[in-house]
């Protein structure tokens, strides 16, 4: 006789439990780490407000969730098509800072040329610079069967080493001896979307390319192979589908559309390349990714929630005198929180 | 007096009825039958009585003892046995080390002294098996054997055999039938469960039908035929469905020459493999599992590479071709295994197109709504019991293989290459591919037809090839072949090479 009277079971959970998850999830959440907040002599409420609502209330805080938000949705895009395919790409870092290179690079050479043909010559730039970065990894990873996971995340490490040499020797600031690039040309900066505000064209930027993620995978017959390959590969392969080359093309992509996010935090925020050009873009972009299903839609989405998360732990700290770190705790506790309800959603609870 | 009753037995998967009210006793000292098409609920039903699963109701008796069997190992301490079709063996050890395992724990081992006792047990049970042999080197007739001395030396007094005979060649089919005969009269119970009519009707004193988890009948061997068991066991008069007629032509569609390739781990799997399929023919590839069916299928797919050697369809060289270059070809597959030929996660539309993607693709973009007119046209012609936006893991297997097929006969393939396509299907959908490879031998495509049922390839074959160590050791006309001559083909022990070669 079966001692549980209830099981899980693998499937579907009921629909109305998938509306309950969002608020589910943040009350969990709250739970967690409303203990912390006391601790840190400050009301919990209090402190989610400034978490979550206040960063919406005003314009300018608005803005500058959409700004965060940028770098978030191109890596995001980045990691998803990689791994719609089964390419399991950790390396969105280490290509974000080879477009950010490029961008660097191009910004000192092409002032010249009016803003337009800088942004097209720059995209272009900061793409193809992401995708060499990639290259190597993916060659290795389909002719040779490397895997992936391993090779992009050193190589990550590789490109710090060489933009760290780089500062450090011929790009050195000649003034202020910095570990900095010198600025790019004002004509390459992308230009200002609203006043008093740092949001800039590369947002964008980021919603063409969730436009062109989402229409390539749900739309074009490229985007069924790349799903086929990722959901099945034995099946794609017995369909004639050419399962290598699918993998190197999401792999190269992927390293592009990452490049374009270095790209733009360099034009867009700090006008030079400096080795803490990215907090983690790259990484953030594989829970992105995740979060969102592995959809282009699901992952913007997940992007300008954790642009939210991002300014308003900020906001708290500044508002309630709480350390910063606290806002990096409850972020945390929610992504926890977030991929335990992923889980979750999956099981039925069934009498036994 | 019965060892073992099981009263009501009634077991559901989620919504699946596996067993349903089902009553089944076993006499001491006979043997047993449990027949049925797959999914009929045999296995299920033993697996409750070997402790595997359990019965959501229903109760079973022991020796005349109600019995609560919670795991294997209550079974065994009731003596119980199993053998399986997955053999659980450690292949590097020896053959009296696997027995003894898990039985008997000491500290110390005398091998010596282990290996006596089972050569004795061996011995007493009419088992011939050498005790310090490796089971790695062992066939898999004696790798069986090794299983059931198992399950006799811990005493089991009830023997559940499940489908033994589906992984043996006849000649252990027959060596298999007389242990079996011996053990019976040293009074051990038999339940030997199969589909098998024949053999049933060969090796049974009695025989329980089981159909859609209910016990339709339970009735002494000597008093019942096979015909009517076949009616007892499918519902209905089963018309076997065979070749009618000889459509077959000497016009040469799929010529293989001297085709050599190698498995998974690099090791030689086809050797020098020739072979001619000719337009409006069905080749029967017979042959034990195993043996480079699956290599020599997948190398005519494009799925893997040949070493050397040459494929040509109506002429053209097509070896070392990819897939799809087979497919333009007018090459058509289906998979050995089914669930790794579609994507189980996309929908059944999806899967439907995915050979023909360009011919639903304009500039890159794909045409929805042609898909979803394909695929309805495709699900009404061949009876597919889905919807277009399933997604096809939903599928049953009959299903799958019809999507499958549907796939690649839509696109009115010339040769069509069929490994395995009826394993693990039910008596309906059996039928309903065999037809379809008929149809297909009907319009004059080459048909080669991979299959380990011998008499799936009697009955649609016009030549058959016997496939032994990666070697065609045989190629004979239907009505040249006799079950005894195929068996001695896939044993290793006749070779008539030369002679077809001569044929061809």
């Amino acid at each position: 006789m079966p001692l549980l009277k209830f099981r899980l079971e693998k499937t579907g959970a009921p629909l109305w439990f998938r509306g309950l998850i969002p608020p589910i999830t943040l009350a969990l959440t709250f739970l967690l780490t409303s203990g912390l907040i006391i601790w840190g002599k400050a009301n919990p409420f209090e402190a989610y407000y400034y978490f979550l609502i206040d960063p919406l209330s005003g314009r300018v805080s608005f803005l500058e969730v959409l700004v965060k938000s940028t770098p978030l949705i191109l890596t995001g895009m980045a990691v998803t098509v990689a791994f719609v395919a089964g390419y399991y790409n950790i390396g969105a870092e280490g290509q974000l800072y080879a477009g950010a290179l490029a961008a660097a690079w191009l910004g000192t050479v092409l002032g010249g040329v009016s803003t337009p043909v800088a942004i097209l010559l720059m995209v272009l730039g900061g793409f193809v610079a992401g995708m060499l970065w990639a290259l190597i990894p993916a060659l290795l990873r389909v002719y040779m069967n490397v895997d992936e996971v391993v090779t992009t995340l050193l190589t990550n490490s590789i490109i710090l080493f060489i933009i760290s040499a780089i500062l450090n020797g011929p790009w050195r600031d000649p003034q202020s001896g910095w570990p900095q690039s010198p600025e790019i040309a004002e004509s390459t900066r992308l230009p200002q979307l609203a006043a008093r505000s740092r949001l800039h064209f590369g947002f964008v930027l980021a919603l063409i390319a969730v436009a062109m993620v989402w229409f390539i995978l749900t739309r074009t017959s490229f985007g069924l192979k790349l799903r086929a390959v990722g959901l099945g590969r034995e099946g794609a392969r017995f369909a004639g589908i050419h399962v290598e080359r699918s993998m190197l093309l999401a792999a190269l992509i992927s390293g592009g559309i990452a490049g374009i996010a270095g790209y733009v935090e360099v034009a867009g925020i700090q006008y030079h390349l400096i080795g803490e050009l990215s907090p983690g873009y790259g990484y953030t972009g594989i829970i992105i990714a995740t979060m969102g299903g592995l959809t282009a839609l699901g992952a913007a989405a997940s992007a300008l929630f954790f642009g939210l998360v991002e300014t308003g732990a900020q906001t708290v700290s500044r508002a309630l005198g709480v350390p910063v770190y606290l806002g990096e705790v409850t972020q945390a506790t929610m992504l926890l929180v977030i991929l335990g309800m992923f889980i979750l959603q999956r099981y039925r609870i069934r009498r036994a | 007096m019965y060892v073992v009753e099981m009263r009501q037995i009634t077991k559901r998967f989620g919504d699946v009825v596996a067993n349903e009210g089902v009553d089944f006793q076993l006499r001491s000292g006979e043997i047993h039958a449990l027949l049925g098409e797959n999914g009929a609920g045999k296995t299920t039903l033993m697996r409750i009585l070997f402790g595997l699963y359990h019965e959501d109701s229903g109760k079973i008796v022991v020796d005349g003892q109600p019995a609560r069997i919670a795991s294997p190992k209550d079974a065994i301490s009731l003596g119980i046995g199993m053998v399986t079709q997955h053999f659980a063996l450690v292949p590097p050890f020896s053959v009296a080390e696997n027995v003894i395992m898990g039985y008997r724990e000491s500290l110390s081992l005398d091998i010596k002294a282990i290996e006596a006792e089972v050569a004795d047990s061996a011995a007493r049970f009419g088992i011939e098996i050498n005790p310090s042999a490796i089971v790695r080197h062992l066939s898999v007739g004696q790798k069986q054997r090794v299983e059931i001395l198992k399950a006799l030396f811990r005493q089991a007094r009830v023997l559940i055999l499940d489908e033994p005979t589906a992984v043996l060649i006849p000649q252990e089919v027959e060596a298999l039938f007389g242990i079996l005969r011996n053990l019976r009269e040293q009074g051990i119970s038999i339940v030997f469960i199969s589909h098998k009519l024949n053999e049933v009707m060969a090796i049974s004193d009695r025989v329980t039908v089981l159909r859609d988890g209910r016990v339709i009948s339970t009735i002494d061997t000597s008093s019942t035929n096979p015909t009517e068991l076949a009616r007892m066991m499918v519902g209905r008069e089963t018309f076997g469905v065979t070749r009618q007629g000889e459509v077959a032509t000497d016009q040469p569609i799929l010529e293989v020459q001297n085709l050599c390739a190698v498995d998974d781990r690099g090791l030689k799997a086809l050797a020098e493999v020739s072979l001619v399929v000719n337009a409006g023919e069905i080749l029967g590839v017979a042959g034990v599992g195993g043996n480079g069916q699956k290599e020599l299928a997948e190398t005519l797919c494009g799925i893997r590479s040949p070493t050397s050697g040459s494929i040509q369809v109506r002429g053209q060289e097509m070896s070392g071709a990819s897939p799809s270059e087979m497919t333009a070809a007018g090459v058509g597959r289906i998979p050995e295994d089914r669930h790794a030929g579609v994507v189980a996660e996309l929908t059944v539309a999806d899967n439907l197109v995915m050979e023909y993607l360009a011919r639903y693709t304009s500039r890159g973009v794909l045409d929805k709504k042609a898909i979803r007119n394909y695929a309805d046209g495709l699900i009404e012609q061949f009876q597919i019991k889905a919807r277009p936006t399933d997604k096809t893991r939903t599928l049953s297997g009959g299903n799958l293989q019809k999507l499958l097929l549907a796939r690649v006969l839509a696109n009115h393939p010339d040769v069509l290459i069929a490994p395995q396509p009826t394993r693990g299907l039910d008596v309906g959908a059996t039928e309903y591919v065999h037809n379809q490879l008929l149809e297909q031998r009907e319009q004059g495509a080459a048909v080669l037809l991979i299959s380990e049922d011998l008499d799936e390839i009697m009955a649609l074959s016009d030549r058959i090839a016997v496939m032994y160590e990666g070697e065609i050791v045989g190629m004979l006309p239907v009505q040249e072949a006799d079950i005894e001559r195929l068996g001695l083909m896939m044993s290793g022990v006749l070779k008539e090479k030369d002679n077809a070669v001569a044929q061809i």
